[in-house]
C-alpha cells in the first residue's frame, strides 16, 4: 500500500491506516462491522445512519465506533 | 373470584413510564453475566421487559458479535441504554445522544457518577444533565441517591421516573433506609424505581412493600451461584412485594393475639 492509497484517521484512540476515498458505511465494511449496530461519531458529531455513505473518510478524521454492552 | 387464578394483572394495574404500560415491575440488566446464554436465560426468568445496556467502544481486535445486541431481541425486550461511567454532565448527554442514534428508543437511564469508590451519584450534575436531555426530547429515568430534595429536582426536570438507591451500586446491602425511599415516594408524582443494591429476593420484597413502583437490579442476579433461578425468585418476590403493599399488612403489636376463638373450649 503507498501513500497514495492510504490515510491515516484515528479510531476509538488508535491511528489507523484505511485505504483512501472511503465513505464511512465502506470505512465500518472495512473494518467488518454491521452499520446496524454500530453508532459512529466523527469529529464529535454524531452521524445519522442515512448519512453514513454520504459522509467521506479523511485524512486526520476521529472516529468513535460504539454499540451496546452488557450493564447494569 | 372465587376460586379462579388470581394473578398480577387482576390484582394490580401496570407499571407505566412516559405513557408506556410494562409486563413487569422488575426491570433488570445486563452486566456482569458469565455468559451470554446465562444473561439471555436469567432475563427470560426474571419476566423483565425492560432490559439495560451501557455504550461503549467496539473492540475492534475482538469478535464482532460481542455487543448485546446479538443476543437479545430488541422487539421484545425495551433496551434502556444507560450513562453508566460518566463522571460529568456532559459526558452522560454524549453517551445519551450516542445510545439515541442506535435507533431503537429515546429512553435513557442517566447516571453521573460523583466518586469512585461508593459510585454514590452526583446529584448536581445529573439535575444538569436531566434538564439537557430531557429539552432535546429524551424519556429520562434518573439513578439518583435516596435524597428527597434531589428527587424532586429531578422530577422538575422533566424526569419520566426517578431512581433512587437501595444502597451502593452492585454492593447487595439490600434497602438501607425505607424511611427515605418512602418518602421520595410519597411526594412524586411520576414512577419511582428503587436502583441498586437489592441483594436477594427478601430485599426485593422489602423494597417493594415501602409502596415503590419498581425495581433495577443487575448484580444481584448475574452474581448469583444460579442466575436464573434467582431471576425467578426476584420476579416472585418483586410481585409479592407489591401484592403485599397493595393488601396492607396487619398492625405489628408487642404482645400475642389468639387466631381461634377463646369460647366454646371444653371443660
Amino acid at each position: 500500500m503507498t501513500t497514495m492509497t492510504a490515510v491515516t484517521i484515528q479510531v476509538n484512540g488508535d491511528e489507523r491506516e484505511v485505504p483512501a476515498g472511503l465513505h464511512v458505511a465502506a470505512l465500518l465494511e472495512h473494518l467488518e462491522l454491521h452499520p446496524r449496530m454500530v453508532v459512529v461519531e466523527r469529529n464529535g458529531d454524531i452521524l445519522r445512519r442515512e448519512a453514513l455513505d454520504a459522509t467521506p473518510v479523511e485524512p486526520g478524521d476521529r472516529f468513535e465506533l460504539v454499540h451496546f454492552v452488557g450493564g447494569g | 373470584m372465587a376460586t379462579a387464578m388470581l394473578d398480577a394483572q387482576t390484582l394490580d394495574e401496570p407499571l407505566v413510564i412516559a405513557g408506556r404500560p410494562l409486563r413487569s415491575r422488575l426491570l433488570v440488566g445486563t452486566g456482569k453475566y458469565r455468559s451470554n446464554d446465562e444473561m439471555v436465560q436469567a432475563i427470560e426468568a426474571s419476566g423483565a421487559e425492560v432490559v439495560t445496556v451501557a455504550v461503549r467502544r467496539v473492540d475492534l481486535d475482538r469478535t464482532r458479535e460481542e455487543g448485546v445486541l446479538f443476543h437479545l431481541d430488541p422487539e421484545r425486550f425495551l433496551l434502556l441504554p444507560n450513562t453508566a461511567g460518566c463522571y460529568t454532565a456532559d459526558d452522560a448527554v454524549r453517551y445519551a445522544r450516542l445510545a439515541r442514534a442506535a435507533g431503537f428508543t429515546d429512553w435513557v437511564k442517566l447516571e453521573v457518577i460523583g466518586d469512585q469508590e461508593t459510585l454514590l451519584p452526583d446529584a448536581d450534575a445529573t439535575i444538569r444533565a436531566a434538564r439537557e436531555l430531557v429539552a432535546d426530547g429524551f424519556k429520562v429515568l434518573a439513578y439518583t441517591n435516596d435524597d428527597l430534595i434531589t428527587a424532586l429536582g429531578l422530577e422538575d426536570a422533566g424526569c419520566a421516573a426517578v431512581m433512587p438507591l437501595a444502597s451502593p451500586i452492585g454492593s447487595g446491602l439490600g434497602l438501607v433506609n425505607p424511611y427515605n425511599i418512602r418518602t421520595i415516594k410519597a411526594r412524586l408524582q411520576v414512577p419511582v424505581i428503587v436502583d441498586a443494591g437489592v441483594g436477594t429476593a427478601s430485599d426485593a420484597a422489602v423494597t417493594m412493600e415501602q409502596g415503590v413502583d419498581g425495581i433495577l437490579m443487575n448484580t444481584a442476579l448475574a452474581e448469583a451461584q444460579e442466575p436464573v433461578r434467582m431471576a425467578r425468585a426476584m420476579a416472585l418476590a418483586t410481585e409479592a412485594g407489591r401484592l403485599a403493599f397493595l393488601a396492607g399488612r396487619m398492625p405489628r403489636r408487642e404482645r400475642a393475639v389468639p387466631s381461634s376463638p377463646r369460647k366454646g373450649m371444653l371443660d
